[in-house]
């Protein structure tokens, strides 16, 4: 009975695992490479490096937890989307005000700041 | 007899199972917050990055070779305790055993790694008194260490119980907590590798 009992678990097989290891090493490697390889730099590598992990993030999602599958399919997945939505909220929040006050900042303003935190130090 | 017995057992089994997938529902909503957590510390070495002061930043501190090594070791311990887990699910105590081990020995490498390049840094002076950027990536880095601890001490703590309590159905339900939890560390790792050490080690 013990043996039945458990089939709740969301599914996966030795495949899936197995895909999602080797796509895993395919996408960290072809980043590691176009850093190391200096194929092209500026704001085109970290588009690139970013949406691979971002490529890897979901095959994990998929092959390793099994994301869309098992009892709770329907909530895992809305949970996730109120993740992600404040997440963003927060990366993009963060790096847009940041990136404001840094741009409205002054360089005199900016040198005053800096010899402060010097001489707080 | 067997008409009998075939009502109850099977409501038993409906109402273990209901309450299985809700501690498994559970734990995953921890795991989408303890990504917001996450995501709060990458937002704050994002901003902080390039806050050097003068010191060096990701481009003369950090190797990507090494973290290359702690990425893939990361990585194959995430597959090795997928294995695991289909051998719980097969009921099979040995394999159980022997993926956890390796997965486990394989998380401790990781952790050695992750502590000798902290040393490292500590000594050579850049530690997180340093700069801004230090402190940042020191508490992003530091907190996806903490969590990869603690899951070698759960890790270790079930291996125990497995050996002594065998396969039951809370044991592989435990077990199948922890794998949500160590494939999710690894997720968070390629967040990490990506934005503080390739684009650290790529000066972008």
């Amino acid at each position: 009975m013990s043996q039945t009992a458990v089939k709740v678990k969301e599914g996966g097989s030795l495949r899936s695992y197995t895909t999602g290891f080797i796509i895993s090493i395919g996408l960290t490697l072809i980043a590691y490479l176009l850093v190391t390889e200096h194929i092209f730099g500026g704001w085109g590598l970290v588009y690139a490096i970013v949406g691979l992990a971002v490529i890897q993030l979901f095959v994990q999602l998929l092959f390793f937890l099994h994301l869309g599958r098992g009892p709770n399919r329907r909530w895992n997945i809305v949970t996730l989307i109120l993740m992600l939505i404040i997440v963003f909220i927060v990366v993009a929040g963060s790096l847009w005000i940041m990136h404001n006050l840094n741009y409205h900042m002054s360089p005199q303003q900016m040198n005053q700041y800096m010899r402060q935190q010097d001489g707080g130090i | 007899m067997e008409e009998s017995a075939a009502v109850r057992p099977t409501s038993l089994k409906e109402e273990r199972q209901e309450a299985d997938s809700k501690t498994i529902f559970g734990f995953w909503v921890y795991i989408m917050t303890d990504c917001v957590l996450f995501a709060s510390l990458f937002a704050t070495y994002a901003v902080l990055r390039n806050n050097t002061v003068g010191g060096p930043g990701g481009r003369e501190l950090f190797s990507l070779h090494y973290a290359l090594a702690e990425t893939l070791l990361l990585l194959s311990s995430s597959f090795t305790c997928g294995l695991a887990i289909l051998a719980a699910r097969a009921r099979d105590k040995d394999k159980v055993l022997l993926w956890l081990g390796v997965t486990f020995l394989m998380g401790f490498g990781f952790l050695g790694l992750e502590l000798h390049e902290f040393h490292s840094l500590a000594v050579s002076g850049n530690s997180w008194r340093r700069s801004g950027f230090l402190s940042a990536f020191f508490t992003l880095v530091g907190t996806h260490g903490l969590h990869i601890t603690c899951g070698l001490i759960w890790m270790g703590t079930m291996m125990i119980r497995v050996a002594g309590s065998g396969l039951g159905r809370i044991n592989v339900r435990r077990l199948t907590l922890l794998s949500l939890f160590w494939h999710f560390l690894d997720i968070v790792w390629i967040f990490i590798f990506t934005i503080v050490y390739l684009m650290g080690g790529a000066g972008v």
